[in-house]
């Protein structure tokens, strides 16, 4: 804003945000230092200076079972991303660069199954899971994260293809490019900040997903969302270690985040707001 | 630019999308329709019936689902009222010219990439623990009775949760429609002697409007589906009180076993998102070209 503020009010929004934003950012801030505290420690009332131990983590890296749903986690939110891609890449590819008059029709109706609420397919998903044996497999997670993420990768694509501007196509074909350079060299480059940012989004709602990662597995393939989620039930005030991995848990996805936060206005409101 | 072969390619480069959203679709939907008017319980698979509309019935007279269709509108106004009113504040001030702006946006966008179970436990424990939690200390300091939250406020408790979830979705949305606002036009409101609070009104909220449609959509669609901060903290309880449709609905099927109820309340859901859905996709769609 190109308006004149006095030092004096720019001291007090200052002052302000940075009020809020502690204050929104406390209970991570809490968990990243109850990680870091002793068992005993930790329950021992309020404490902003932890004793720097790094034992829970190591204590939640011991235990074997921890390292298998992070794996998960990798496998699942990286497989769906991936198969999604493999879909999406050719469908908003056609649909941006030679749309027919059922285009936007289609892409409507693609948004549409979005809200459906997962709750509704519930009954019938579980059933032919159970039937399958897809219950508690990667491969039958993969499946269903991929068709629930499918056309949010769809719509942030076609709206970052329609961006690449036709004039450069033309020009490289006056150059006598062929349909092959033409992918290779011109498309495939100004396409990739497009492919690598919804790859970013989709990875981090998937690692985040939560209804059907717990209800479709129970150990073998349960991801880190599933597994936490079973720390519901009481077991003991084992909070140091609950948030070691809480911390292992969120970390990767919360850096990628904060990369992420144009991408994330755009793909999750399709673009309505600018 | 499309001949009759890139056309034909076209087609073919869209199909495996369409036919995999179609079967996604149509198949799960199709089921959930046609249980929901069976008498099907897992435990006993052997005796199907027809029911009819039992279970549409059962559903209606069940004081159960009254209470869950009460909290679920309770939890989605009660997160939509929190997140726009101060996602609109908090976005007005960080858009205000200040220090560390790009720490404080870091910083207030965060809670959104926390996994919900996870948010539900640092908040459980962390947070609300009626005896260890950090609301209990400022209680105990201040010469208060702590609160058991979970016990005696279930519902306001995981709409706090909820609420702390979506606020920085809220915020940051508001915020990109914020910095679109054209500044010359403040500035000849402001000379023409408006002051804040009607330049608010007249400027900002209008040009916001958009935006808040935007957040209370998407928002709603997500809210009607809150399920891991219930099984988490409440587990619904205590009786139904904090029991929302999906969380009802979650019950008949795993725990009840209960295959034509569970479907008829999906057909119920989905009754409901599609009326939400239908004015969202009024709003998506006037922007597309």
């Amino acid at each position: 804003m190109a308006r004149v503020i006095t030092p004096r009010a720019r001291i007090g929004y200052t002052a302000a945000a940075w009020i809020v934003a502690l204050t929104l950012f406390f209970p991570i801030l809490y968990t990243i230092i109850t990680s870091l505290k002793t068992e005993q420690e930790a329950i021992a009332g309020f404490r902003m200076i932890p004793s720097f131990t790094l034992s829970s983590f190591e204590a939640v890296q011991n235990q074997n079972n921890y390292w298998r749903p992070f794996t998960n986690s990798v496998i699942l939110a990286v497989g769906s991303t991936l198969v999604a891609l493999v879909v999406g890449i050719p469908a908003a590819w056609a649909m941006a660069f030679s749309p027919t008059k059922n285009t936007r029709g289609i892409l409507m109706w693609m948004l549409s199954t979005k809200m459906m609420p997962a709750v509704a397919v519930l009954v019938p998903i579980y059933l032919i899971f159970l039937r399958t044996g897809l219950m508690d497999t990667r491969t039958g997670l993969i499946i269903v994260l991929m068709l629930m993420n499918l056309p949010i990768v769809i719509w942030m694509l076609y709206t970052y293809f329609r961006e690449i501007p036709g004039e450069i196509l033309e020009a490289a074909r006056m150059d006598g490019a062929s349909l092959k350079d033409e992918i290779l060299y011109v498309l495939t480059p100004m396409a990739i900040p497009g492919i690598a940012s919804t790859m970013l989004l989709n990875v981090i709602l998937a690692w985040n997903e939560a209804f059907w990662t717990i209800q479709l597995t129970t150990t073998n393939a349960a991801p880190l969302s599933a597994f936490i989620a079973s720390f519901s039930s009481p077991q003991g005030l084992f909070w140091a270690k609950l948030s070691a991995a809480s911390v292992m848990a969120i970390a990767p996805i919360l850096i990628m985040g904060w990369f992420s936060q144009k991408q994330l206005v755009r793909g999750l409101t399709f673009g309505a707001v600018k | 630019m499309a001949t009759r072969q890139t056309a034909g390619l076209a087609r073919l480069m869209r199909a495996p999308a369409i036919i995999l959203l179609l079967i996604w679709m149509i198949v799960p939907l199709g089921m959930t329709l046609y249980y929901s008017f069976l008498n099907y319980n897992l435990l006993n698979p052997a005796n199907v019936s027809w029911a009819g509309w039992f279970n549409y019935q059962y559903f209606y007279t069940d004081p159960a689902f009254f209470a869950a269709i009460r909290n679920t509108l309770v939890l989605v106004l009660g997160v939509l009222t929190i997140t726009v009113v101060l996602g609109i504040a908090i976005a007005l001030l960080i858009d205000k010219p200040i220090w560390g702006q790009g720490i404080v946006r870091i910083l207030i966008i965060s809670p959104f990439f926390v996994m919900p179970p996870v948010a539900a436990l640092i908040w459980k424990n962390m947070i609300m623990h009626p005896s260890y939690g950090v609301f209990a200390d400022i209680a105990r300091f201040l010469g208060l009775q702590p609160v058991d939250w979970f016990a005696q406020y279930p519902l306001t408790s995981i709409i706090i949760i909820v609420a702390w979830q979506w606020l920085p979705f809220a915020t940051l949305i508001l915020l990109t429609a914020l910095q679109s606002l054209d500044g010359e036009q403040m500035e000849a409101a402001e000379m023409d002697g408006a002051g804040p609070v009607s330049r608010f009104i007249h400027l900002t909220l209008p040009h916001l409007a958009r935006a808040i449609t935007v957040v209370v959509l998407i928002q709603t669609i997500f809210l009607l589906g809150i399920y891991a901060e219930i099984l988490v903290t409440t587990n619904g309880g205590p009786g139904n009180a904090s029991t929302n449709l999906t969380y009802l609905i979650y019950r008949a099927a795993r725990l009840n076993f209960d295959i034509g109820g569970a479907a008829a309340g999906g057909i119920i859901a989905v009754i409901l998102a599609n009326i939400v859905a239908i004015f969202l996709m009024r709003a998506v769609g006037k922007n597309l070209d």
